[in-house]
């Protein structure tokens, strides 16, 4: 590099040269567009997090009938917003391990029953008052209380009692739980004044911005709440604009309307990419495409039927056609390597027509045409997922007949209700909580209906056992019985896909939920 | 009474009769729906528990008659009640789309309406030479592609390869008359696109029909000008046709554009409504059924007073 062009990159990285300047003096020495853009994008990174600008986000999963009560969020825009104007106590970071919020530090007890949140001392609300350990008891019996409508009621099921005790607030289960932390840092938990009891939709948070406009299904307009108590949070206001239409929302990205838009579309995702001022992130999740049997109904009660439709789909093919490569293939597990301890030597399951077809025949099934309901909503290309399913099975002689159910309804009707269907998961940050929430035997979403003695006594020897080494081998077992014996087909894991215009910087792979575990406003700032 | 007055009263008291109707209607189809609003709400994420306490809150417990009942009562005293879903009150939400959907059908109408008629009189003026066939080509190409197609055009080569506009066409109360007018732009030209073809075809069937008149044929022989004929004779009395026809165009521009809103992600009715009838939210379906109800039954009144009035047999019944 010339001496002219180290003194310009200085420059900017001083912040004494825009964009526009140094991409026209670099042109003037003869350094190429994509060499100089990187170029300025080095040095703007090198200077450090920007203050100011106005971030707007084009977000799919909105409606005119969103709420800003955390305890009714169930879809993007709203985790969104939680997002900007509320804090957890605990968050969990990038690299999978617990980063503290409202908390300063936890602590829990040897036997992993009692857990003590030491509180941040000095956090204000954004309507003045003082964050006191009450808000939090508040918060937390407000989400697990017996008039409890929280879409976090389940995971708060294990508690035995919850006490505010000066800057502390202590929880004490009825059984271990070496992972509770990570219970608390979900995002339905954010801590409201009073716990949110007198006014749950207030909007009303301890966040890096406070609410300006909410016109639920339209847009919610946030700004930067000065007395916040962190570092986090560069922009001088958040927009988040409900956008569901795919092709409009790229639109909106490619013509610099919005900065940042969640689910791009697999299939536009290439070609998007291509676009001078934005870049695709695509970042390995959690979340997975599934179809269910219900392993106590029959015929799905016979293990050899379910090994046999296990075999006989092709999941290299569905990663391909349904996720266009953005994702990966699935073990017929709900985990895989974005979890932490995870076993990589469990043995990938590979697709096997002769398999496929001996475990069809030891199943002695009558022949009669399997039927398997899928319909749009289940997960973005379920239908055509199953019609390729269909294909695959019927070479290997098992008759797959698909009934498509409307999208309306489908969530009451079909999942969880009918034997055999197509659905979607959408990961938890920890495999406690993945298999707490669906495989155990008396977990209210326990769709395959997945009811192992075993399996519970091993999840609950994970919870209590404190050794990382001895959890991930039972993690591990645990993994190899739901793969072998469960009633979960996981072709695939989808990545999230999203668009980000080349004015944001600070980007960071966050594998936790989309959009940076939607910590984009807090992190990331215009170059 | 006069019996224009006497007409006008038995209109509206027939009208607010189809409303009740209307609302019984909309109340049953949506208590039908499978699920509920408790169950929409929570989704994949219902427990047995959370269901039941969501329902009691809700007041979805009670028998569907009771809960209509009510809904009537309050409605009687101008009350439309709060939502299910987010405790919003209706009356309020509801206003803010409506103005939304009012404002982006006056302006596709104020543009529309007037072109469509001078483009029919013009079609009428050239009849059978290029002028007339150039017109009906292409408003009937127009009005022939799907309305989302015709946006998704204009948001790609106008929105963003010109810059011109901007793909949103999201206004607020924060915006100036000019912003909000660039905003709804491209929504307004797909629109006016999509209502041309069937008033301009109407304008103009329904003028030369007149045409054919003895009437014509004598303003003719006494020497005036084609374009005065047409406006000045023909036109009067072409004008019922064309009111009904523009009543049902201004009816579409206010109910039936959710899919535009769609693609200009446009804060309207339509959008509004679509969202809370997968949520089975039924106070708000019922408000908005009630309100598409009122305007639709009120332009085809509009229209049919507007057709008394331009008909002096009708005006001065024996």
């Amino acid at each position: 590099m010339n001496e002219q062009l180290t003194h310009m990159t200085g420059q900017v990285t001083a912040g004494k040269m825009t964009r526009r300047e140094f991409m026209g003096k670099a042109a003037a020495l003869g350094v190429s567009a994509a060499v100089a853009s990187s170029m300025f994008a080095n040095a703007a990174r090198a200077a450090g997090p920007k203050k100011g600008g106005d971030l707007k986000f084009g977000l799919q999963g909105g409606e005119s009938t969103n709420s800003l009560d955390p305890a009714t969020y169930a879809s993007s825009v709203p985790f969104m917003n939680g997002k900007q104007f509320g804090d957890t106590l605990v968050e969990v970071a990038p690299d999978g391990s617990i980063e503290p919020r409202l908390a300063e530090s936890v602590e829990g007890s040897a036997d992993a029953k009692v857990w003590t949140f030491k509180l941040r001392q000095g956090v204000e609300f954004h309507n003045g008052k003082t964050m006191t350990s009450e808000d939090v008891l508040k918060t937390m019996e407000r989400h697990s209380n017996e008039d409890s409508k929280s879409g976090a009621l389940g995971i708060m099921k294990g508690i035995e009692s919850m006490k505010a005790d000066g800057d502390n607030f202590q929880v004490t289960l009825t059984d271990p739980n070496a992972d509770l932390p990570y219970l608390m840092a979900d995002y339905h938990l954010i801590i409201q004044p009073d716990g949110g009891m007198d006014n749950p939709g207030a909007g009303i948070g301890t966040g890096p911005f406070k609410l300006e406009v909410d016109e639920p299904g339209v847009r919610h307009l946030f700004s930067k709440f000065e007395n916040h108590w962190s570092d986090y949070g560069n922009f001088d206001s958040v927009e988040v604009i409900v956008i569901n239409d795919a092709t409009a929302r790229t639109a909106a990205l490619q013509s610099g309307q919005v900065h940042a838009i969640n689910r791009v579309e697999p299939k536009i995702a290439e070609l998007l990419s291509r676009a001078p001022n934005l870049t695709v992130h695509s970042t390995a999740g959690r979340g997975h495409y599934v179809f269910i049997m219900h392993a106590d109904t029959a015929p799905y009660d016979n293990n050899d039927l379910r090994m046999a439709l296990k075999y006989a789909i092709n999941r290299e093919e569905l990663v391909d056609k349904i996720l266009r490569g953005y994702g990966s293939v699935g073990n017929d597990m709900p985990i895989n390597a974005a979890y932490p301890l995870f076993d990589e030597t469990i043995p990938q399951r590979e697709f096997s027509l002769e398999k496929a077809a001996e475990h069809y025949k030891a199943s002695g099934h009558d022949g009669s045409p399997i039927i398997l309901r899928t319909s749009d909503v289940a997960f973005p290309g379920a239908v055509d997922a199953a019609a390729l399913f269909q294909q695959s099975a019927a070479q290997a002689g098992i008759p797959l007949e698909i009934k498509r159910e409307p999208g309306d309804g489908y969530w009451s009707e079909v999942w969880n209700v009918q034997p055999f269907c197509a659905s979607y998961w959408g990961g938890r940050p920890v495999q406690d909580q993945m298999y707490t929430t669906a495989y155990l035997s008396t977990a209210d979403w326990n769709d395959t209906r997945f009811k192992v003695q075993a399996f519970d006594d091993l999840l609950f020897a994970a919870r209590a056992e404190l050794d990382p080494a001895k959890r991930k081998e039972i993690y591990s077992q645990m993994g190899m019985m739901v793969r072998d014996t469960g009633g979960l087909i996981c072709p695939m894991f989808n990545d999230f896909i999203e668009g980000v215009s080349n004015q944001l910087d600070g980007w960071e792979t966050d594998p936790t939920q989309e959009m940076m575990n939607g910590q984009i406003s807090r992190k990331m700032w215009f170059v | 009474m006069h019996p224009i007055i006497k007409l006008v009263s038995q209109r509206i008291a027939l009208g607010l009769l189809l409303l009740f109707g209307a609302s019984a209607l909309i109340f049953g189809l949506t208590e039908a729906l499978p699920g509920d609003a408790a169950q929409a709400v929570l989704g994949q994420a219902a427990t047995p528990e959370s269901l039941a306490n969501l329902r009691e809150e809700m007041g979805l417990d009670r028998p569907a008659l009771t809960r209509y009942v009510e809904w009537l009562g309050g409605i009687l005293q101008g009350d439309l009640g709060t939502s299910l879903t987010n405790k919003l009150d209706i009356a309020e939400s509801v206003g803010k789309r409506l103005g939304n959907t009012l404002f982006l059908a006056f302006w596709a109408a104020l543009i529309s309406v007037p072109l469509a008629i001078l483009l029919g009189l013009l079609a009428v003026r050239y009849r059978n030479r290029w002028p007339d066939k150039l017109i009906s080509a292409v408003t009937l190409t127009t009005i022939s592609i799907p309305e989302f197609l015709i946006g998704y055009v204009l948001v790609y080569f106008i929105a963003v390869k010109l810059g011109w506009f901007s793909p949103l066409a999201m206004i607020n109360d924060s915006m100036s008359i000019w912003q909000k007018l660039s905003a709804i732009a491209l929504p307004v030209i797909v629109l006016t696109m999509v209502v041309l073809a069937h008033m301009m075809r109407m304008t103009r069937a329904a003028i030369l029909n007149v045409m054919q008149s003895a009437y014509i044929e004598t303003a003719e022989l006494k020497g005036l000008n084609n374009f005065k004929i047409i406006y000045r004779h023909a036109f009067p009395n072409a004008i019922a046709p064309i009111v009904n026809v523009v009543m049902l165009n201004l009816a579409y521009l206010v109910v039936g554009v959710v899919v535009v809103e769609v693609v200009f992600v446009y804060p309207g009715m339509g959008q509004y409504l679509v969202d809370h009838v997968t949520k089975r939210d039924v106070p708000v379906v019922l408000a908005c059924g009630v309100i598409f109800a009122a305007i639709y039954i009120g332009l085809n009144m509009v229209a049919d007073i507007v057709a008394i009035l331009a008909n002096p047999r009708l005006r001065h019944p024996k």
